[in-house]
């Protein structure tokens, strides 16, 4: 039975390699999802008859339970959850890495330990598991609106960090030298709760996309570390490919929005959003109703929708799509402009629209859209604000100035759905609600879009093309 | 087991550079999934989990930890691969 533990490890890293290949198209992706649970499963089965195993009643207790609280997570979790599941997932990976290294750390905390590598290979797993679990709590309370999403800022916040983190590093150093202090053991998995909790309360709700991806990361980093601490070539695989993906998912939505890694973890850059505002204003903002709404878009040829966080907020995805199917049917060409950091994850209104229906290949990139965006004769922006902000392109003093944006003010016409005129996540004033072609259909996401979807589809008014 | 073995820095970078290469490739529509998937395989951790429960000789303490390990890579590991399957499930062409 013992020869087929090394052939397991290999196989179920083949399989994992071949799930991250195959998810790079929505044609091969379920595939890839099959090659990963077959990885998975046959890890599992080379852990459980490795010869050092000789009770099973726990770990069967402990997988029936596991299994019997994350299907009904899997099954009932509605699609505008997915941010707050993925992050509360990442917590549950990540103290499930934390627990098995202070295990590890308690079985070799004596005078004959194994070794100053292992133990500091452990001592970096805990430190990145721990303030994982911590920090993902967080940003899952902020994203479910458990805590405010606004960034949390005190004065010192920086060197309170920086002195935590050293003290962290500190201990992780003498217990790595001298594993029998045990007492110091406690001081230090705090200490890494700790600075997890503080690495993410300064971050706003609009930067939880980075914030996500690089606790993915982190989570990933984590098992490779315990790989490297167990001797386990499994984990180092499987934990390398996690951490790439995820890191190249930060780098992505870093620069997206022009910022530095520094600057999203360091910035406290929503802080600014109270001061921002000004107070009076006497440029004119034109608003129109959905009737008007609807009988531009109908006469229309080309509609791109730009989506934002406000269509996730208020679920209009679902009449999002109707609207679609409206304009579809009158022989409009419509497409979906989706910005990298629009909504709380990566790849957030992809899925939001696909769950509604929305075939994919009207789904289009920022690159991609822009170059088309003078040639298209309504832009309708739903809940977004910041990626549609033609400042970050014109005005070099803007606070988001150099973040790519989907250039919507270069439509012929523009309608934007908004509640009220108050400044988005970074707030910047926004130029575009003042333009001489944009139009505000003031009111709620959902409400709207299904008043003009109904305009265009049913009260529709018949008059002439 | 005292010092570092070169040969799990091979398979780290070997590993991280595929990664990366592959990841690259992938669509940023399907960013989402991505992230539960990768999620879910990194509760390949449950590997260690259950050895530290189940071997000769764990104490009282390292059997509570591997328990409450093992509960919580399973939770991730099957919610993470079943959520992905949905959304994927989700994501289809234009009819006709």
């Amino acid at each position: 039975m013992d020869m087929f533990v090394p052939f397991a490890a290999i196989a179920a890293s083949a399989l994992f390699i071949l799930s991250l290949m195959w998810m790079s198209h929505p044609s091969t992706a379920r595939r890839g999802v099959r090659a990963g649970e077959a990885g998975m499963a046959i890890a599992i089965i080379g852990a459980l008859i490795h010869h050092d195993i000789v009770s099973y009643d726990l770990i069967v207790l402990a997988m029936v339970a596991g299994a019997a609280v994350g299907i009904p997570m899997a099954l009932l979790m509605p699609m505008t959850a997915i941010p707050q599941r993925t992050a509360i997932s990442h917590a549950f990976g990540a103290l499930a890495v934390g627990l098995i290294g202070a295990a590890e750390y308690y079985k070799h905390a004596q005078p004959q330990f194994a070794g100053t590598f292992v133990m500091g290979a452990l001592m970096f797993e805990m430190i990145l598991g721990f303030l994982t679990c911590t920090a993902s709590v967080v940003a899952f309370a902020k994203l479910q609106g458990l805590l405010p999403s606004k960034a949390v800022v005190f004065p010192g916040q920086r060197i309170v960090n920086g002195a935590v983190a050293l003290t962290g590093i500190a201990i992780a150093v003498m217990l790595t030298m001298d594993p029998t202090q045990t007492w110091l053991f406690p001081i230090f998995v705090a200490i890494a709760l700790l600075f997890g909790v503080l690495l993410v309360i300064p971050i706003g709700g609009a930067d939880m996309p980075t914030v996500i991806a690089l606790l993915n990361s982190y989570a990933g980093l984590a098992a490779s570390a315990m790989g490297f601490a167990l001797g386990n070539k499994l984990l180092i695989v499987a934990g390398a490919l996690d951490g790439a993906s995820g890191f190249i998912l930060a780098l992505i939505m870093c620069k997206a929005m022009n910022r530095s890694f520094a600057n999203v973890m360091f910035g406290g850059f929503g802080a600014v959003a109270a001061g921002a505002v000004s107070g009076k204003d006497d440029r004119v903002v034109r608003s129109a109703s959905a009737e008007e709404a609807a009988l531009q878009m109908e006469n229309a040829s080309t509609v791109v929708i730009i989506p934002g966080y406000g269509m996730a907020v208020s679920q209009a995805q679902h009449k999002v799509s109707e609207l679609y199917q409206a304009l579809t049917k009158k022989g409009v060409d419509v497409k979906f402009a989706i910005h990298p950091v629009a909504g709380r994850m990566p790849g957030h209104m992809n899925v939001l629209l696909a769950e509604a229906n929305v075939p994919y290949e009207q789904l289009v990139e920022l690159d991609d859209v822009n170059p088309d965006m003078p040639q298209t004769d309504v832009a309708l922006i739903i809940g977004a604000n910041d990626t549609i902000n033609p400042a970050a392109r014109d005005d070099p003093s803007s606070g988001i100035a150099g973040m790519p944006i989907i250039e919507a003010d270069r439509a012929r016409s523009v309608f934007v759905i908004k509640r009220s005129m108050s400044a988005g996540f970074a707030g910047v004033d926004n130029p575009i609600y003042f333009n001489a072609n944009t139009q505000m259909l003031f009111g709620d996401a959902k409400e709207m879009v299904g008043a003009i979807a109904k305009e265009l589809s049913g009260g529709g008014s018949g008059m002439g093309h | 087991m005292t010092a570092l073995n070169p040969d799990y820095v091979f398979v780290f970078i070997l590993a991280a550079f595929l990664g990366l290469q592959l990841i690259k490739k992938v669509s940023p529509l399907l960013h989402s999934p991505l992230m539960s998937l990768t999620n879910a395989i990194a509760a390949v951790v449950i590997v260690g989990a259950i050895h530290i429960t189940g071997e000769e000789g764990a104490t009282p303490l390292a059997k509570t930890l591997g328990t409450i390990a093992v509960f919580c890579a399973t939770v991730n590991l099957v919610s993470g691969f079943m959520i992905t399957d949905r959304m994927l499930k989700m994501f289809k062409r234009k009819e006709g």
